[in-house]
This record gives structure tokens, sequence and C-alpha cells, in this order.
């Protein structure tokens, strides 16, 4: 089955369920959603010595190293660990889960921009009723402001993926391009590269939802603002223009490869420089490494281009982190869990496996800082990629029905991008498809 | 007539360039994909990213790939080819079984209902399972039956368009004279479905059962949404799940275990198919040619 049509099928289990759940949430108490909930830790402690069973979802690779070591410090608790799919998959099963009353884990893996969906349906707790707001300091800011929604606090924040600049040095070197600092230099140096070679390409790009929300939170654009029902879309903002500007280029003059991300055609272009370079977060460099054997000694890593070359700034892009379901029969054991997941114990193991962290100590702890990568010729990559994590272009959020928006990206936006013409008729036509769902799912939307 | 019948025999068609051609492309549209598959089972990961697609890689690795396929992340491969052939055996069985009975009975029993069973049926013909896939999971979640084995063979059960074909093929093999003498002999109406009317539906009901297997071992929507525990899945979803993770954060790419683990998945289907092909044909054919 086709990527498209499978995630339009998806698209469709997520609207059905994510309607019914918004009636549900209006008509009904249960549904209490954005709060700002206060409380302490001792429920949390509390259950963590009682014990007892809990179920969690997620398909990090660190997950069952995590649930193992969990275990082992805490022989009373017992945690089933299940892999219930990857991204959409496991949103899907969710939120049937969340739909149908029952099903649902106590603790599930979210991504950033998948949270406020859930958060504003009322199925997750507010962990601000045991003390978790205590922990803002711990985290970078902006991972911290994804894991609040309307004031209440939905999770705690796992990875963060601060963009930056991967790059193929032996094919910049062979085709003498300097690292550019701006986007301009960006576009100069993809037509000097497909010019000089037209086997290669700058970089790859068919139209991808995360990477291009991720660009327009880099350009300082803020085009989905929430505010309790009341949704406002703008992607012909300041920010959005400014990005399309630059993106045309590549797209118009076909400039980026058509190969699709995360196929094996696409890992196969990572490792014989056929794609020159990745804007992506900073959790690449584990897939690159056990992934892209090819490409071994040729990576090398710099800031993120910016549009006046001079202040650097830069977006978050992928990640997220663990939340408690409101059908957990045991929230505060759950709770206790997150908390040792992603401010405790649990976060040694998420760093062997290779994962970069949202946690300020690590960040910025010289043994993670003053790495050398092998796989990056011995860069201390890490010094890029944390001086990236406190760059991001602060208030950025996500739609309440972001998951719904991603999977829909590719019939408008995604048009423009196959026809190699202008961005904005097909962030037009994106804006107008989520201006529909929204007030047909009971949201009041309006645009800038 | 004649002259006619010396050129254009319905024995030996005048051959057709054009058609040749035409057949040509669409046997190389159809073999290439599973040539492609075929020869990429054989690469590691590493060739398969890095060698053409159509070509043998530097290593036959066909074997440790099977090998690997069904060791990897515990044995679960193994598991889910079990499920599969559950669902298969179990699902598609009884719907071939249900269909049977049930399209024998209408086909030949007069009672009330009838024509709105007919109804019924041409209307579940027209409604893709996947449109009732959601309806279905809030169903089965009431139950509590979602997450379980029978979150899958349930459903499977049903099949609206196996009921029609037995349906028509009964009221065209089974003739009723040969029900009558049945009766007269003294025959019950269980022994004449086993003994007699199973005999002349048969190559209806390989049919049916034919399209049943495929589409169970096919299934994919409706075990996507039922089942979360991995333990539970069919190949179609477990094999989906393996190929998602080359994607995103943490991404981890099998993709040498994803194509070898579909060739497996093919096979037994492709054996079903060669074994039961002549039913299949004689099934399709019947009622083409008024006796």
């Amino acid at each position: 089955m086709s990527p498209t049509r499978r995630s339009r099928q998806v698209a469709i289990v997520l609207a059905t369920a994510l309607a019914t759940a918004l009636s549900a949430c209006s008509s009904g108490d249960s549904g209490t959603a954005p709060g700002g909930a206060t409380g302490t830790q001792d429920a949390v402690d509390a259950a963590l010595r009682e014990g007892g069973e809990i179920t969690y979802w997620s398909w990090t690779p660190s997950a069952k190293a995590q649930v193992e070591a969990f275990q082992q410090e805490f022989p009373n608790v017992k945690v089933n660990h299940v892999n219930a799919g990857t991204g959409n998959d496991h949103y899907t099963k969710l939120q049937n889960a969340i739909k149908a009353g029952s099903g649902a884990p106590d603790v599930a893996q979210i991504e950033y921009q998948a949270l406020p969906q859930f958060a504003m349906t009322g199925a997750l707790v507010d962990l601000g009723q045991y003390g978790f707001t205590a922990f803002e300091d711990d985290y970078t800011p902006s991972t911290w402001n994804s894991v609040k929604v309307g004031g209440g606090l939905f999770g705690l924040p796992q990875d963060s993926g601060p963009m930056a600049l991967f790059y193929n040095k032996e094919v910049f070197d062979r085709h003498g391009l300097t690292v550019p600092k701006t986007w301009d230099e960006y576009v100069e140096a993809a037509r000097k590269l497909h010019a000089a070679d037209p086997t290669k390409y700058i970089t790859s790009d068919t139209g991808d939802a995360g990477f291009a929300t991720s660009m327009i939170w880099q350009a300082g654009g803020k085009p989905f603002t929430t505010d309790g029902k009341n949704v406002k879309i703008d992607l012909q903002d300041e920010g959005s223009r400014k990005w399309t500007a630059t993106w045309d280029a590549l797209v118009e003059e076909k400039l980026v490869s058509t190969i699709p991300g995360w196929s094996d055609a696409w890992y196969k272009a990572l490792g014989d420089g056929t794609i020159a370079t990745l804007a992506t977060g900073a959790w690449m460099p584990g897939v690159l490494e056990s992934s892209v054997p090819g490409g071994a000694g040729k990576w090398a890593v710099a800031p993120l281009p910016t549009y006046d070359g001079k202040t650097p700034v830069t977006a978050e892009n992928g990640g997220g982190g663990q939340s408690v379901l409101k059908q957990s029969a045991k929230p505060a054991l759950a709770a206790a869990f997150v908390r040792w997941l992603n401010n405790g114990n649990g976060v040694k193991p998420f760093l062997d496996s290779g994962g970069f962290p949202a946690t300020k100590a690590d960040l910025e702890s010289s043994a993670f800082k003053d790495e050398a990568a092998p796989y990056f010729g011995g860069q201390q990559i890490n010094q890029v990629l944390t001086a990236a994590a406190g760059q991001v272009v602060p208030g950025w959020s996500y739609l309440p029905y972001q998951l719904y928006a991603n999977s829909i990206f590719g019939d408008t936006v995604g048009k423009s991008y196959a026809d190699s013409t202008g961005l904005d008729p097909g962030l037009t036509a994106w804006q107008q498809a989520l201006v529909d769902y929204g007030n047909q799912q009971g949201f009041t939307v309006t645009t800038g | 007539m004649s002259t006619v019948a010396t050129t254009h025999s319905p024995l030996r068609p005048r051959k057709s360039r054009v058609l040749t051609a035409v057949m040509a492309v669409y046997l190389l549209y159809t073999l290439v994909p599973l040539v492609w598959l075929l020869i990429s089972a054989t690469k590691t990961q590493q060739d398969l990213l890095s060698t053409s697609g159509l070509a043998f890689g530097g290593t036959f690795a066909l074997l440790d790939n099977i090998a690997e396929t069904f060791s990897h992340d515990g044995g679960i491969f193994l598991r889910w080819l079990g499920n599969t052939l559950l669902y298969v055996v179990v699902g598609a069985g009884g719907a071939t079984a249900l269909a049977t009975a049930a399209g024998y009975g209408l086909a030949k029993y007069r009672f009330r209902g009838r024509r709105a069973v007919f109804a019924v049926l041409l209307g579940a013909i027209a409604i893709p399972g996947t449109a009732l896939a959601v309806p279905t999971f809030l169903m089965f979640s009431n139950l509590g039956l979602t997450n379980t084995p029978w979150a899958i063979i349930i459903p499977s059960l049903v099949s609206p368009f196996g009921l029609y074909l037995v349906w028509t093929y009964a009221v065209e093999a089974v003739p009723d004279e040969l029900l009558e003498a049945a009766r007269i002999d003294g025959a019950g109406e269980l022994r004449i479905f086993f003994t007699v009317t199973l005999r002349l539906l048969l190559p209806g009901v390989v049919t049916v059962a034919l399209f049943a297997v495929v589409s169970t071992w096919n299934n994919y929507f409706l075990p996507l949404i039922m089942l979360s525990e991995p333990d539970w899945y069919p190949l179609t979803v477990g094999l989906n799940q393996w190929s998602a993770q080359a994607s995103g954060v943490g991404a981890q790419p099998i993709y040498h275990l994803v194509i070898t683990g579909a060739v497996i998945t093919i096979v037994p289907l492709v054996i079903a198919f060669l074994l039961l092909q002549r039913f299949w044909q004689s099934g399709l054919t019947a009622g083409s040619v008024k006796q």
C-alpha cells in the first residue's frame, strides 16, 4: 500500500476519532482539558512505594532498556512495554483507544507536534497536579514550552531536535563549496553543486510537513495559535513567506532531489553523496551512525543557515516526551515512571542509545559536549548541536489537529513540489483545508 | 460460414501482434517488481543501499537474511506467521463454510425474506471493509474483544461476496431434479448437502476459499486498528511496523529484513494459487455457457 493511501486512511480514522473526542469534551464533564493544576510529588512517591502494574507504549529504541532498568530499581512495579507502531500507527491506535474509552496505556510516548491534539481533547493527565511544574528549569525552554498546552503540563520532554545543517564534507570539498551561513548562500551552493554534477543535489525534499513547519518556525513564523477552541491559522505570515521566498528557488529550479525521505533510496543517497546536506534535528547523528555506514568520515555538522547571517537562530524538528493517559487506573504510578524516564535514571539509557536529550544538565555536561564523534571525522558535533538547543525561536505552537494537518500536506503543498511551482499557493490551499477541517471539528478557526 | 471457420477457428484464434505486445508489456509490469523483490532478498542491508535494484550485490545473503528475519526481535516474525495462519485457517475457513451453507440455502430453498436477504447482501458487498473498520473497532471495544485474535477472526468470518458467488453458482450447478431424486431416495437435507451438493459446488467453494484466503492473508487495516499488542499482529501489520521504524527520530532501518519477510510472506500464497488454480478457473467460468 502506498504511503499516501495509508496516511489518508489514518487521517480518516484520526478525523473520526477527534470529532467524537471533541464533542465529548464540549458536552461532558470528563473533558476538562487544559488547566493549571498544582500539587506535590508526595502522591507519586507513595504510589512508587506501593507498586503495581502499568503499560507503556513507545517505539523509541531505548524503551526496552529503560523499562528493564526501571524494574530493576523498583522491583515492585511491573511495566509492560508495547511497541504499538511507529508514528501515525501509534497515534491512530492511541486515539482509537481513547475514543473507545478503554485499551489505552498508562503512559505513552507522544511527539511534540502531536501533544496539543491529545491534550486539548482531555485525554492526558495534567502533571501539574503532581508538582512536576517544579522541573521547568531542568529542560530547554523550547522543549518545556512544547509540553505545556493551554497552561497545563501534559508530559515531560524526553528528547529534542534543535536543527543544524548536516553536510557531506567530501562532496563540498570536491566541488569547492563553502559551508553556507545564510539561506541565500545555501541556494547558491545548490546551484553550483547541481551545475557541476547533475547527479548531485543540495538536499532532498518532496514536501514534508514536519520539515516545512520547522523551517517556518526558524524563519520566525507563527502560523498556528490556539486559545481554547479558537484557532488562528496564517500560513502567509512574514515568517512563512520568508521561508517560501528562499525555498521556492530550490523547488522551481529543481535543485532538490525528489527521493522520498526515509526510503531505502534516501539512505543510499545519504551514503553516496547524492544528497549533500540535511537541515534536520540534532537526533540525526544516531541515525547516520547506525544506518548510513557509507557516510562515515564524510559528514560534518554546522549551524543551520539563517536569513541575516548574523544572529544564530534555529527551530525544533522532531522529538517528544512521555505523557500519562487519563484512562490510567494508576495515574500517580504512571507519573512516577514518567518522572524516572525523563527526570531521573532513565535519561542514561536514553543517552546510551544515541538520543539527544532535552535536559539542560546533560546537554551542558562536558562529557557530552566535548565528545569527539568518530563518524564525523572526530568533530565535536555536540558543541554545535547543544549551542543550537539554546537558539530556538521561542513562542511556537502546533495545531490541535497537527497529525491530520500533516497527513494532508502532500495533497496541497505536495502539488507545488510535484509541479515545481511556488510554495505559497500550496500553503494557501493547505490553510484553506485546515480552516474547513477545524470548523467541522468544532473549533472556531480564523485566518490571519 | 466454412470459409470464416478456416481462418478464425475458435480452437485456433488468429494471432495478434499488438495483443502479444500488450501482454508482454503487462508481463514485464507484473514480473519486474517480483524479480526486484527476489533479487533484493539476497542482499545485505549494506548492498541494498549501495547497489542497483535489479543486480545482485557483492554477497549472496539470502540464507543469512532468512535466518535473521526469523530471529530478529526475539523471533517475533515466526509468531506473526503463526498468527496469520491462524487467522487464515479459522477466519477464511469459517468464511468459506458459512458462505457455502448460506449460499446453497438461499439458492435452493424457498422461504420468506429471501429477497430481503438478497438486498442486504448486495448492500454489504457495496460497502468497502475499510469504511466499516472504525465502527467495528468501537463495537469490539465495547465487547472487550480488541487486542485479541477474535477481533480479526470474527469480522473475517463474514464474506458477502463469497456468499453471493456460491449462491449464483449453486443455482447453475445443483439441479433441482437431483435434489428431488435424493429426497425420494430418502436422504435427509443434511446428508444431501454433504454428499451431493458439496461435490457439485466444489469449484465454487474453492474459488470462494481462495478469495477468502487472499483477503485474510492480506488483511491490513482491520488488524492495524484492532491490535496494539505486536504479539497478535499478522504478517502484514508486523512487516509494516518493521518498515516504519526506518523513519523519524531514532530511525532503525532494517529494509533487508522487511524485503526478506515480504518474500516469505508471499510464498504460501503462490503455492496456494498453483495448487488450486484448476478449480479456480472452472469456478470462474461456471455458468458462462448454457448447457
